[in-house]
């Protein structure tokens, strides 16, 4: 069963008097419980297909599926729901919201659901002892580092257990020993909960951990190609 | 709202604390705000409460009982029986404090050198005394004893004016019920001083019994004033003593009876409003700037929050929370600080460096500020409901963004 569908998917941008094509007739396909990297150079339409795949965008023509859901189609309040309880986002800068500490981000997504406090407090946790932070729960974001932070936002992304995981650059501004960590527990999380994962990157070494591999240049796929996981790879 | 309410409960707060300086300006400026609103309130009132108290002690009481003709035709034959029955009744009830029947006639007092019109005032002076109506200061001899007393009171510039002093016979004047004159001599027992000379040369003073006994109107008098305590809410009382009185007589309230002093109430009201509004106008620049730096600072997060899924409704709710916050807090501190301030001025503010226009004004040279509940809750309305409206442009702004937008401001 396909998680993703995008068809013939179109998007630009304007800066200024010049049009930039963002995504030029994409098709895609990707199934449930697959772990997808999205590669290219900067402007390569990687960000933008994520950003469509998560609702935060609309393309300009053409269709995108995620589950049974028509994205394209659908109102701004029910794309905001659709977020909130199917898919989880990890961005590159670890965006994590600077009151609240390291358990209160991650229950943030479930106390906008309604989840009860007591259930929430208690998953939570659980997900941050998974993502190797226990102790470190009523830390502020300004006292975890780069790596803890960035483990924070994924312990929010997959703490209500969403289908599918999105995540834009999530290494970026990880050194190397943080980012293996990463995706090793990404892998782990594919593997064990059977969830989706679709990471954009342009580093080598997360490529490494895809089994598909989809090569993106001004807007377009030029390659998709199953491969053979390696782990990291020396850069 | 319920599914995030607890989240953007405390989120709002402690965003409200993440540029705290910027926070306890704002709040100092809100409370200062509030305090002015509420002080210049209490002023006011005062100010207010004395003119219409000054106003009513010439009328007086709040309500006052009349035969049907007698505001067209204030003469003796507009005279009505003593309250009685049902009526009687009605006076003895709370929230009646004090009544009294008078006689109230247009009169010619004539001394040994001039004369003047005046209004004949047939007293009890228990009666009156209780109603709060005597004289403000009797300067010269003593006020009447009793309701047969023969003498008259008269006040300081009329007796000038007459050019007699205490001690002397005067010859008052008026018409008895059949257009006849009615007359009789009376010694000056007494010399009062109001605080308007008009006062002083319109009224003259004479026991009730002599007056009717002059008059040959039985036990009749022109009116029954009436006072239950609160002048501004004779409204609520005043419809039973009509309703006790019957149809053959008219009961009219102090605004009936002075639409002017009755219009002071309103204008009051109104002044304190247009008051608040213009202040917190001022106040509302400090707001709104406040809120759109905040929002500015904060849209990456904004971006953020409605990725992750929280709808635009509750980014919306979240920023006027945390202006509702604001608000609250400056609410609190400045009706503490305006309580702080006027109680202690309630036993007066001297301004008789101002005597003369407050005279003018129909008040005295002591202002004494009135703190009232309904002004603080008038201020915190008029804060609430103006701030989160000037509040509302950069919360809605702020939930209208698009998200990835905001997430990629730098």
């Amino acid at each position: 069963m396909s998680a993703i569908i995008c068809k013939e998917l179109c998007k630009t941008f304007r800066q200024g008097d010049e049009v930039i094509t963002g995504l030029d007739r994409v098709s895609l396909a990707i199934d449930a419980g697959e772990f997808v990297c999205l590669s290219g150079p900067s402007g390569s339409g990687k960000t933008t297909l994520l950003n469509a795949m998560g609702g935060l965008d609309t393309p300009d023509s053409g269709a995108i599926s995620v589950g049974e859901q028509r994205l394209d189609t659908m109102s701004k309040s029910a794309l905001a729901n659709l977020r909130l309880n199917h898919i989880g986002f990890v961005f590159q800068a670890y965006n994590l919201i600077p009151v609240l500490s390291a358990r209160e981000n991650v229950e943030f997504i479930m106390q906008v659901q309604g989840m009860p406090a007591a259930q929430r407090r208690a998953l939570a946790d659980d997900v941050l002892a998974e993502v190797g932070l226990a102790g470190m729960e009523g830390r502020l974001p300004s006292e975890l580092s780069g790596g803890q932070q960035q483990r924070v936002a994924v312990a929010r992304a997959i703490a209500s257990k969403p289908r599918l995981v999105l995540a834009d650059e999530p290494t970026a501004n990880l050194d190397t020993h943080s980012a293996a960590q990463l995706m090793e527990l990404f892998v782990a999380l594919n593997e064990e909960r059977g969830v989706t994962f679709v990471i954009s990157t342009h580093d080598v070494r997360v490529m490494g951990y895809a089994r598909r591999l989809i090569r993106m240049q001004d807007g377009r796929i030029v390659s998709d190609q199953a491969q053979q996981p390696q782990g990291m790879e020396p850069a | 709202m319920a599914g995030g309410s607890g989240v953007i409960v405390v989120l709002a707060w402690r965003n409200l604390w993440r540029n705290y300086r910027r926070t306890l300006v704002m709040l100092l400026a809100i409370a200062t705000g509030v305090w002015a609103m509420i002080f210049f309130s209490a002023l006011m009132r005062g100010m207010t409460d004395q003119m219409v108290l000054n106003g009513l002690a010439t009328l007086p009481g709040e309500v006052q009982i009349h035969h049907r003709d007698y505001r067209r035709d204030p003469s003796v034959a507009n005279s009505i029986d003593a309250p009685s029955g049902e009526l009687l009744a009605a006076l003895q009830q709370p929230p009646v404090e004090a009544w009294a029947g008078r006689v109230r006639v247009p009169a010619v007092i004539a001394s040994e050198r001039d004369s003047r019109g005046v209004t004949l005032l047939g007293v009890d002076p228990d009666a009156e005394s209780e109603l709060g109506s005597l004289p403000e200061q009797i300067v010269q001899g003593r006020f009447l004893a009793d309701s047969d007393d023969r003498g008259l009171v008269l006040g300081a510039s009329l007796a000038r004016k007459l050019d007699t002093e205490l001690g002397k016979r005067v010859v008052i004047m008026s018409q008895d019920p059949q257009n006849d004159v009615a007359d009789r001599g009376a010694r000056v027992v007494g010399i009062y001083r109001a605080r308007l000379a008009s006062t002083e040369e319109q009224y003259v003073y004479a026991a009730r019994n002599t007056v009717q006994g002059m008059l040959g109107i039985g036990e009749r008098v022109s009116e029954v004033a009436v006072s239950g305590g609160d002048y501004r809410r004779v409204d609520e009382w005043a419809p039973r003593i009509a309703a006790a009185a019957g149809t053959q007589l008219e009961v009219l309230t102090w605004t009936q009876l002075d639409p002017f002093l009755g219009s002071m109430l309103a204008m009051q009201d109104g002044f304190t409003v247009i008051m608040m509004v213009i202040i917190f106008l001022v106040l509302s620049f400090g707001l709104v700037n406040t809120l759109a730096m905040a929002v500015f600072e904060r849209v990456r997060e904004i971006g953020l929050m409605q990725a992750l899924g929280m709808r635009p409704s509750l980014i919306l709710y979240q920023l006027l929370l945390e202006s509702l916050y604001l608000l609250l807090l400056g609410l609190a501190t400045g009706n503490l600080l305006a309580w702080l301030t006027v109680k202690p001025l309630e036993s007066g503010i001297d301004v008789s460096g101002v005597a003369e226009g407050m005279e003018m004004m129909g008040m005295g040279t002591v202002l004494y500020p009135a703190l009232a509940v309904e002004d603080m809750l008038m201020a915190t309305a008029v804060v609430v409901v103006l701030g989160l409206l000037a509040s509302l442009l950069p919360a809605w702004r702020a939930a209208r963004l698009d998200p990835v937008r905001a997430l990629n401001k730098t």
